[in-house]
């Protein structure tokens, strides 16, 4: 059973059986514009909470996406890379960035869930 | 007046149809002072597109209007300006610039006369205060009145946009590219713009301008375009921004500028900073303004160092983001005369990985001005 974490960031995890599927809320892709770069990460990077783990860039900005939790990329979305503009179009779902084995599922509990997150963007 | 924010409260000026774009629900950013649209919900890309298919509809009015008249109208502007005003056929506009004593360049404007003895400059927001007490300084010699306007400044830009002015009954539409005048009492329009494209630029009393924009609203070919947009139509259509592309350091030689001064002006002189620009153009350029395309479809920004094979630093991004028409990448900047040949190659760091940009002719997307 995936359960859905959230940053203070806007970056999303959707974590099951010790991998976290992350991506960027839709409400940073909406702050960011139309997304015309992805540079994600190589699998078998090995990223630490905080890490700047992806670049997206709009058409006006770069912004930095950053490892929500320490672990190991085990999936990159190529699809995400080729066509920037899925992220706008789908952020929480076909939009996602990449895929990490966590290195410690402790790190969860400090995350945000769905309602607390709605708080934070108001 | 001016540009500046006020320094005791930090605050943004509202533009005077502010609410007009809040009720589109604009997102506002910071920009020379004012708070400005900077996108609407169609997004940056499709107003982009939107812009070079139809016609956008852009507020201007933190650019400033003057009016200078008086029998030293044109002589004042030939001082201030590498420009002859006197010999301007009246309705002619002229793209110029404010030089400092060095050359550099302290503002780049839009000049026309409206009549015998008197001219309309239009000048950038960010230079707006700089310009205004650079020109009442000068006027001190001459015979001229100086008046900053307040005006609304409404920009309608793309293939469609005189079509959309006469369908909605606006004279003018008969203007030249580079030409303008005074519809009626308080108006000015001229066919320009700053987008690549064909079209107009209306300075208005507040009331006419919600009026006319309801009516050019109604026509479904056009939107409201933000600022991102009017910068990424720019900078494909590769024309400076101040601030950025041309500042004080920057001479018309470097930036590739000298086009708007006519040889007999840069011969005869007489304009501020006329002798560093000869002692410039004999001495030759050491850097040139060129247009870059970034290898790939990161975008590489304003600040960015450009080195050559060797790593050796050899230029700057001062423009650079994503060309919407162009489809990939666009940047404007300067880099060492030796390399300011089409497909020369530079290098940008960015976060550590390299990007190959070649130098690319400007514009990137080729204009369609209106040229009757």
């Amino acid at each position: 059973m995936a359960v859905t974490y959230f940053t203070e960031d806007h970056e999303w995890l959707r974590v099951e059986d010790g991998i976290a599927t992350v991506g960027i809320t839709d409400h940073a892709q909406d702050q960011l514009g139309d997304l015309v770069f992805v540079q994600l990460p190589e699998v078998g990077q090995t990223l630490a909470k905080g890490d700047a783990a992806v670049v997206v860039e709009s058409v006006k900005a770069a912004s930095d996406v950053y490892a929500p939790v320490d672990g190991e990329v085990t999936e990159v979305n190529e699809a995400a890379a080729s066509d920037p503009a899925l992220v706008n179009s789908s952020a929480v779902a076909d939009g996602w960035l990449w895929k990490m084995k966590l290195a410690d599922t402790n790190q969860l509990t400090g995350l945000l869930d769905e309602a607390g997150y709605k708080a934070i963007i108001g | 007046m001016g540009a500046e924010v006020n320094p005791e409260t930090d605050e943004l000026k509202s533009l005077p149809l502010g609410d007009l774009h809040e009720a589109a629900n604009a997102r506002f950013g910071g920009f020379a002072g004012w708070s400005m649209p900077i996108t609407y919900p169609l997004g940056v890309m499709k107003e982009h597109l939107h812009t070079r298919e139809k016609a956008g509809l852009f507020d201007i009015s933190h650019m400033q209007l003057f009016e200078i008249a008086g029998k030293g109208a044109a002589a004042l502007l030939s001082r201030a300006c590498p420009l002859y005003a006197g010999s301007l056929a009246t309705g002619q506009s002229k793209y110029t610039l404010f030089l400092n004593e060095q050359a550099g360049i302290i503002d780049d404007l839009i000049v026309t006369r409206l009549g015998d003895e008197r001219f309309m400059v239009v000048a950038n927001a960010g230079n707006a205060a700089v310009d205004e007490a650079h020109l009442r300084e000068l006027g001190k010699d001459f015979n001229a009145g100086i008046d900053a306007l307040d005006r609304v400044f409404l920009a309608i830009q793309g293939p469609q946009a005189a079509d959309v002015l006469q369908t909605a009954g606006i004279a003018g539409t008969d203007l030249e590219f580079m030409h303008g005048y005074e519809p009626q009492p308080g108006w000015f329009m001229s066919r320009s713009g700053y987008t690549g494209e064909d079209g107009f630029e209306i300075g208005l009393p507040e009331a006419d301008a919600r009026a006319l924009v309801a009516k050019l609203l109604a026509d479904d070919r056009v939107t409201w375009i933000g600022l991102a947009a009017r910068d990424s139509l720019r900078l494909e259509a590769g024309l400076c921004l101040h601030g950025q592309d041309i500042t004080p350091e920057i001479d018309p030689v470097d930036a590739g500028l000298t086009w708007a001064i006519s040889k007999q002006v840069r011969g005869q002189g007489g304009f501020i900073g006329s002798e560093a620009l000869q002692a410039k153009l004999a001495a030759g350029s050491g850097r040139k303004r060129v247009g870059l395309k970034p290898e790939g479809r990161q975008p590489v920004r304003s600040g960015a160092t450009l080195v050559d094979a060797g790593g050796n630093p050899v230029g700057i991004v001062t423009s650079g983001g994503y060309g919407p028409s162009a489809g990939h990448p666009v940047a404007i900047g300067y880099v060492e005369k030796a390399l300011a040949t089409t497909d020369s190659q530079v290098f940008a760091e960015i976060r550590g990985s390299r990007i190959a940009l070649h130098v690319h002719p400007l514009p990137f997307v080729t204009h369609r001005y209106h040229k009757g």
